[in-house]
């Protein structure tokens, strides 16, 4: 018993670390790749953290989702409040979002989530397949 | 199977990138949205922090000396260069910087390149609004003038150097830091160029002299009497007060046009008619300026004031700058895409400009020998036309290539190829003749104008200035006041070109242009005021025949006002500038109130009625009454004209305002007031008693659309060039109206407001519907716009070399060959 639970805790651990350092180092990266590649480099990278950092798919889904929300969604907001929301009220009346900046803070930070999710999922179903 | 969900979800993810990295939609796409909303890449980057300081070291390699910009609050650039090339360098850099888009966007447009990047446009508009202008010849004028302009050692070297300047700062974008619409649009700027600066100059010539009427005119001529012709399209108006007085002498023609023998059978009696429609720019591209002398004004000094009336877009056309250099120092408003100040002052002269409104822009009818267009009849043989081959490339479509005849007059606008914006088919050519065309040199005239002193240097300066052909007012410290309706006009005889003309030999053809001395010009009039507002320069007795197409209201009151106006301060020259005192109203009320019939109108009808009639004439943003005004003319000008112009679906030039008016005043049984489609004979109180009901209800309906504010009625926008409103200030509290001397209309109206007084320290006011930036995510994107609506201005400071520590300095920005080394 004690052994088992002493195992499924450090497997838990395990996991956890694992769940946040691919998280870490999805939003790192990504943040570091941005300045140099184009926007699309979020993938690439989501991608590839997953493969070193082996995750079942859902956990590692959450990972780069949870990256890039957390990355765009902050820069976008830190920007946002830098800027007065002066522009996103533009944008979001032109996209259409009803001139609201939440609504395209939520946004960005729900497209790049996606984009790094799907790319970390698919790198965890890449392992399993292997 | 786990291959399965790899599979599945690779799909997925690659899909929804490159989805996110597509343009979508029709006419209208979206921007790449994965690119657009990355906040390393996107429009985030283009959200300036509230707090972004300016403080910068910046390279301009082979600047000759160090410049310094300081930054005001308002961040207007005080520029302090060791050269004119040097400023120029540095002004290019700043232009860029603040406006690269709208400069690119502007000489797009103006070389007939709007569909490469915006595609074909709904109905294809983008395509024809391309192929006009490039039909026109606007690329082969602006070649012409940068010939010309690189000629000149002096405006090669000014105009490389402000190339240069735009350059290094399109050096620095990546995509990150491209300005905003070029994110939306999903398009990159190209490298700039002289022939971009020469583009743009001419954009503003076919702005300000690209307009006539040849072909609406051609058509009601053919279709009116020539007794309702002249009643319908008089030469002159009887209240025009013209800019040099009624009664002023001038000298015998130097030059005497002489109309051709065939002038009555083939012009004035000709039958023909024309479908093509023109692209032509905004009509009410006009302006107020004037000066007062010394002893007129309270500090004796002059006072020289400007307007410029032009499309109130977001970037405005104008960035607010001064420069310093050794040989001067000038403070004004450049033209993002162009060297130099062009309306301003320096430490000695003040000087502004409004449009002259000379028609410069003819048509004549060309007789091909067959559809290829190869061959044309002129002066008894086939002549060969040049042609050459259009590559008007569309965005996201197959290039369209247009081939254009070229004649001895011109290029031809429209053949069977090309009817414009008509959808109807026409077997009819007609080459297009535009003084623009002409390769001139106007750049240069501002280049002087930065380090005039006196009058000669003006007028020296000024006598470089070819088309587009502009009043341009002078005050300087000495007290002198002067004015010049500069420009080189074609001598024309009565009529010539009021009409598309034959064009099968030369003798239509323009004979000579006005020598420039017999411009009409006035210095130091007796009355103690110069003024201009694009009514007629002169009275019927000047030699040479100017147009008929000019607005004569604003004129009138300016003239009015100063006449009576003394002991003046800058102070009531902003109340006289921003004055929505509508005179047109004053002459028209007692028309309309004199022949009312009030008998059976309802409760409703007399509210209104009364509030008409105790309107005080202004056209103040709270006012009902211009909007009663408003609706009432329209309908009694519908009401009587209509029944005559509906006969024909020709498009014939609609008349004046001010023909109606004065038609009516003089005449209370004028024969158009009859409705031709009744047997009744109406007289006018029966028109205007009908025009004022409809009145009442459109009223009603006003009312319930919340629209019984004239500013809100009129909803005047400072609006974004791609039209976007999200982009743009809408709905701005402003009075005025076309024929106020605050000629606020819904997307048109006063683009710069200056006001100087030539005191020994000069004390100066300005404003304009904008700010510094260009860029929708700067808080100095519409920085002057709620001022400018509400009337006021701003100080201008003319920063002094000791001021550098001042504490209205913000932000300095250092320029050096090599920044590195320089210590902020």
């Amino acid at each position: 018993m004690g052994h088992a639970f002493f195992n499924n805790a450090l497997i838990r651990k395990t996991m956890i670390l694992k769940f946040l350092a691919a998280t870490l180092l999805i939003a790192l990266l990504s943040f570091a790749c941005g300045l140099y590649f184009p926007w699309w480099v979020i993938a690439p990278v989501s991608f590839v953290v997953s493969l070193l950092i082996p995750q079942r798919p859902l956990q590692a889904f959450m990972a780069g989702f949870l990256a890039l929300l957390l990355l765009w969604g902050g820069l976008a907001l830190a920007i946002d409040l830098a800027n007065g929301s002066i522009l996103s009220a533009k944008v979001a009346a032109i996209l259409p979002l009803g001139g609201s900046s939440y609504a395209i803070v939520i946004v960005t930070g729900l497209v790049g989530a996606l984009v790094g999710g799907g790319s970390a999922l698919t790198a965890a179903f890449l392992k399993k397949a292997n | 199977m786990r291959i399965v969900p790899f599979l599945l979800s690779l799909l997925l993810t690659t899909g929804l990138i490159i989805c996110l990295n597509t343009s979508w939609g029709g006419l209208k796409k979206t921007p790449l949205l994965g690119q657009f909303l990355s906040p390393q890449h996107g429009f985030w980057q283009n959200a300036e922090p509230l707090e972004k300081g300016f403080n910068e070291s910046i390279a301009l390699p082979g600047l000759q000396g160090k410049g310094v910009v300081y930054f005001d609050e308002y961040l207007i650039p005080h520029v302090e260069a060791a050269s004119e090339t040097d400023a120029c360098y540095i002004q290019g850099y700043l232009h860029a910087r603040f406006r690269l888009w709208q400069m690119e966007f502007q000489t797009f447009a103006a070389a007939g390149r709007l569909s490469e990047f915006l595609g074909p446009g709904e109905n294809n508009s983008y395509v024809k609004y391309d192929r006009s202008m490039r039909r026109l010849g606007m690329v082969t004028a602006a070649r012409a003038a940068l010939a010309v302009m690189e000629r000149d050692s002096v405006i090669k070297r000014d105009c490389d150097a402000y190339t240069a300047g735009v350059n290094t700062y399109i050096g620095q974008l990546n995509a990150s830091t491209l300005p905003l619409e070029y994110k939306l649009l999903n398009y990159q700027p190209e490298p700039w160029s002289n022939l971009k600066t020469a583009l743009f100059i001419k954009y503003m010539a076919y702005d300000l002299a690209g307009g006539d009427n040849d072909f609406e005119m051609t058509n009601a001529k053919s279709f009116f009497s020539k007794e309702d012709f002249a009643k319908l399209y008089p030469m002159i108006q009887d209240s025009v007060d013209p800019i040099i007085p009624k009664g002023t002498n001038f000298l015998p023609p130097s030059f005497m046009p002489k109309a051709p023998a065939t002038v009555d059978s083939l012009y004035y009696n000709s039958n023909s008619t024309v479908t093509d429609e023109e692209l032509k720019p905004e009509k009410s591209n006009g302006s107020n300026n004037w000066a007062v002398s010394g002893k007129k004004t309270l500090s004796g000094s002059p006072i020289l004031c400007n307007d410029p009336h032009l499309s109130t877009n977001l970037p405005s056309i104008w960035y607010q700058m001064q420069i310093h250099t050794p040989g001067y120092n000038v403070y004004g408003v450049s033209f993002p895409g162009a060297p130099f100040v062009i309306i301003g002052f320096n430490d000695s002269c003040a000087w502004g400009i409004t449009n002259s409104e000379r028609d410069v822009r003819d048509y004549y009818a060309i007789k091909f020998k067959d559809d290829t267009r190869r061959e044309y009849w002129f002066n008894g043989q086939w002549l060969t036309a040049d042609q050459r081959v259009d590559t008007i490339r569309i965005r996201d479509a197959q290039p369209f290539y247009d081939t254009v005849a070229t004649t001895v007059f011109g290029p031809v606008m429209y053949d069977p190829g090309f009817t414009g914006y008509s959808d109807i088919a026409s077997n009819r050519s007609y080459a297009v003749r535009w003084k623009a065309a002409d390769s001139s040199d106007e750049l240069l005239t501002f280049h002087y104008l930065q380090s005039i002193h006196n009058y000669d240097d003006y007028k020296q300066a000024i006598g470089i200035f070819q088309t587009p052909g502009q009043n341009i007012i002078f005050a300087d410290k000495a007290g002198q006041i002067a004015i010049w309706q500069q420009g080189q006009f074609p001598a024309k005889w009565k009529q010539q070109g009021l009409f598309v003309m034959p064009g099968e030999d030369s003798s239509y053809m323009w004979q000579h242009s006005i020598s420039e001395e017999e411009n009409p010009y006035m210095i130091d009039p007796d009355r103690g005021f110069v003024s201009s507002a694009n009514q007629e320069p002169v009275d019927t007795t000047y030699p040479y025949y100017l147009g008929s197409d000019f607005p004569i209201y604003r004129g009138l009151i300016i003239n009015r006002q100063l006449d009576a106006m003394n002991s003046i301060t800058p102070a009531d020259m902003m109340k006289l500038q921003t004055d929505n005192f509508d005179v047109f109203a004053q002459m028209a009320r007692p028309v309309l109130l004199n022949h009312i019939n009030e008998v059976g109108l309802s409760e409703e009808a007399k509210s209104y009625l009364n509030i008409f009639k105790s309107w005080n004439l202004r056209n103040d943003p709270g006012e009902e009454g211009p909007i009663i005004f408003y609706y009432w003319w329209n309908h009694l000008d519908h009401d009587i004209l209509d029944d005559e112009f509906a006969r024909t679906p020709l498009h014939m030039q609609h008349p004046q305002e001010s023909t109606l008016l004065e038609a009516l005043l003089k005449d209370t049984s004028w024969s158009f007031i009859d409705n031709i489609g009744t047997p009744a004979k109406e007289t006018l109180r029966q028109v205007i008693t009908a025009a004022f009901r409809e009145t009442v209800e459109d009223m009603a309906k006003a009312r319930q659309d919340g629209l019984l504010t004239w500013a809100v009625f009129k909803d005047t926008w400072a609006r974004h060039l791609l039209r976007l409103p999200a982009l743009s200030r809408t709905h701005l509290p402003i009075g005025g109206g076309a024929h106020c001397i605050n000629a606020a209309k819904q997307f048109h109206g006063p683009s710069w407001r200056m006001i100087v007084q030539l005191t020994d320290k000069t004390e100066a006011y300005g404003i304009y519907p904008g700010g510094q930036s260009g860029n929708p995510g700067s808080p100095y994107y519409d920085t002057f716009v709620d001022r400018w609506a509400s009337g006021a201005y701003l100080p201008l400071w003319v920063m002094d070399p000791g001021e550098t520590m001042d504490k209205r300095v913000k932000w300095v920005m250092h320029f050096s060959t090599m920044p590195s080394s320089e210590k902020l």
